[in-house]
């Protein structure tokens, strides 16, 4: 049966509103596995570390597991620093997004994450002879990719299948940038903006999300109705990447299309309503525009 | 330092040469090359006639194979590098972990460099690469301070190489898909970025409006310069303001601190544009070949040949971009 996860939080949201978003979906959610830790910037790290302890023990007293994901731009010492921390907690597994965590982590289970670039068997294969315990692919992945991948089960794979997709990382802060200010002196405007702030085109039209110093697509993606036949394609898990809604009942909703309580279409028009400012797309699984929106007997794995 | 040079064609390739390269890196007409762009780049014979022209005058070839194969056709990858290795290529340019795997492997004795497209961005990642697959030169991201590739240098025991002119990605290289989020194709899988296919000018009145697969990404006033419409170079509307929310339209150039980089311990300086034409990459490399026999001689380089580079640049305004902490 395959595993719901809940990826990490991307944004940069008010301490106790983290604590309590996880807290809720720990009683409320049907999620296996629970992704914790700051991804994006190292200057906010210090934000959850006080709530870190006891999320942690709330969402493993309901009986989720719990991974650690690590930044996924490591591009100085002190957030090497920060990382050699995380890899030295020890009983949680880490979920790498730096290639340079592997290092740390060799020699012990570890999971890799969206941000490490796995596009072909021989990569798969080389992480999972490391000790890779499972992966996250890349959102740009086409479905032809992610079922060659998935098919010999090497390890379990997991994809993205609901959220603002990563698309890029910088050293620039672009939330800075916008507000005219700097990385240093950035006032944390990043926290503004619990999905992200919306980037137009000069005619207008809706087009990326920024969040410091990343960049999502202004599309969710929602692959509801492709579950069935990713996971005959062999993959093992679906990703839920948190936006500012009802988390609790997106899961609900990819819980019962998995299981077949309500039909895909249903399920898609509830999750188009609990984000309505948001276009659901599916693009990259399709092969195509990552923005773009097919229908899912087009995906043709079968 | 040693002057690497761009060439997409075999008329390029001459030039970087008689303008003074040490070395030229290419890429072979395929999808294998993060510059696979129509009507250019080599062929293996090409290649073969390149690599001899270059050994005589006692210079390099790097082959860059710094896409990311795909999964079920890694053999047309495979077979890039087993080209590269038996024409006698000094070194190749790789990306993905699972062709270092292979390269290192089959060809035990071929040069390996990591292209910037891996994102080795600190000295645990370089060592990672090192120790793995014995990787001799990283090219490092266009993302990093000159304090942090100093640091980056004095903890790995591998040669770093940087970008000294030439395009100016604001993204960390090789985890960037805004591209095949408006486009379908991406570096990492197609090796474009922005292609030229997806790519209409319109008029509006007076203006030139640029789209990227059907996207408004600029729009230029009669004064204006029109360029090309690269994603992250566009102008957007961010917070009710219009402004190049993620970089200005400028080329980067390192010019003017060469001194520093050479402090920093840097061995090689990269130059951009394997999609330029031969009289630009001749320029180029001549007032690079310039700067860095000055400066070997003198110390410092000369502030109008620093300028003379900045005329070239793209859009006639350079940056030294990430090198400088206030990017950020």
């Amino acid at each position: 049966m395959a595993a719901l996860s809940l990826g990490p939080v991307f944004f940069n949201w008010e301490p106790e509103r983290w604590r309590d978003f996880h807290f809720r979906l720990a009683d409320e959610a049907p999620i296996d596995t629970v992704y914790l830790g700051e991804v994006v910037c190292a200057k906010r790290t210090p934000f959850i570390a006080p709530h870190l302890d006891a999320v942690i023990e709330r969402l493993k007293r309901a009986g989720k597991r719990v991974a650690l994901s690590s930044l996924a731009l490591i591009g100085n010492e002190r957030e090497a620093a920060l990382m050699r921390d995380l890899c030295a907690e020890g009983d949680l597994i880490v979920e790498a997004n730096d290639i340079g965590l592997l290092r740390l982590l060799a020699g012990r289970p570890h999971r890799l994450g969206p941000f490490i670039n796995i596009y072909n068997e021989s990569t798969l294969a080389h992480f999972a002879a490391r000790g890779a315990v499972g992966a996250c692919l890349p959102p740009e992945l086409p479905g032809s990719s992610i079922a060659r991948l998935a098919a010999p089960a090497v390890i379990p794979l997991e994809i993205v299948a609901f959220g603002r997709l990563p698309l890029a990382i910088s050293a620039r802060c672009f939330h800075a940038r916008a507000h005219r200010l700097h990385k240093d002196g950035c006032r944390f405007v990043c926290a503004q903006d619990p999905d992200g702030l919306v980037v137009r085109t000069l005619e207008g039209e809706p087009f990326l999300a920024i969040n410091g110093l990343q960049t999502l697509s202004y599309t969710c993606v929602s692959l509801l109705g492709e579950l069935h036949q990713l996971q005959r394609a062999g993959v093992a898990g679906f990703r839920l990447s948190p936006l500012a809604t009802d988390m609790a009942a997106v899961a609900r909703l990819f819980r019962d299309v998995l299981d077949r309580r309500i039909a895909a279409e249903e399920a898609t028009g509830r999750l188009a309503g609990l984000v309505p400012e948001t276009p659901l797309a599916n693009g990259f699984l399709h092969g195509a525009e990552g923005r773009s929106r097919h229908r899912a007997e087009l995906l043709g794995l079968e | 330092m040693e002057i690497v040079a761009p060439a997409g064609t075999p008329a390029a390739f001459r030039a970087a040469l008689a303008a003074g390269a040490d070395t030229v890196y290419v890429g072979f007409r395929d999808e294998t090359n993060a510059r696979n762009f129509p009507g250019l780049n080599f062929s293996a014979e090409e290649l073969d006639q390149a690599i001899r022209a270059a050994h005589e005058q006692r210079r390099k070839v790097y082959v860059a194979v710094n896409t990311f194969p795909r999964a079920g056709a890694e053999a047309t990858w495979h077979r890039a590098v087993d080209t590269a290795a038996a024409l006698g290529a000094d070194a190749v340019i790789l990306a993905d972990i699972g062709l270092m795997a292979y390269a290192s492997r089959r060809h035990p004795e071929l040069r390996l460099h990591l292209s910037v497209q891996a994102a080795a961005s600190h000295a645990d990642a370089v060592r990672f690469y090192a120790e793995t697959f014995g990787i001799r030169r990283v090219v490092l991201p266009r993302v990093l301070t000159v304090e942090e590739i100093a640091a980056l240098n004095a903890a790995v025991p591998i040669e770093t190489e940087v970008f000294a002119f030439g395009g100016m990605c604001p993204m960390a290289e090789g985890r960037c898909s805004l591209s095949s989020y408006v486009t379908g194709r991406s570096p990492n899988m197609s090796g474009v970025c922005s292609p030229a296919s997806h790519v209409r000018y319109e008029r509006q009145g007076d203006a030139l409006v640029s789209r990227l697969g059907g996207s408004v990404i600029n729009r230029f006033g009669a004064e204006e310069a029109a360029g090309y419409p690269t994603l992250c170079k566009g102008r957007f509307i961010a917070d009710g303001r219009a402004s190049y929310l993620f970089e200005e339209p400028v080329s980067l150039n390192a010019a003017a601190i060469l001194a520093e980089l050479r402090a920093a311990g840097v061995a090689a300086l990269k130059i951009e544009g394997r999609q330029r034409g031969r009289a630009y990459v001749a320029a180029i490399v001549a007032a690079y070949r310039g700067l860095i026999d000055t400066l070997m001689r003198e110390g410092g380089v000369p502030r109008d040949t620093v300028a003379a580079l900045d005329r070239l640049a793209e859009g006639q305004s350079e940056t030294t971009g990430a090198y400088g902490r206030r990017w950020r």
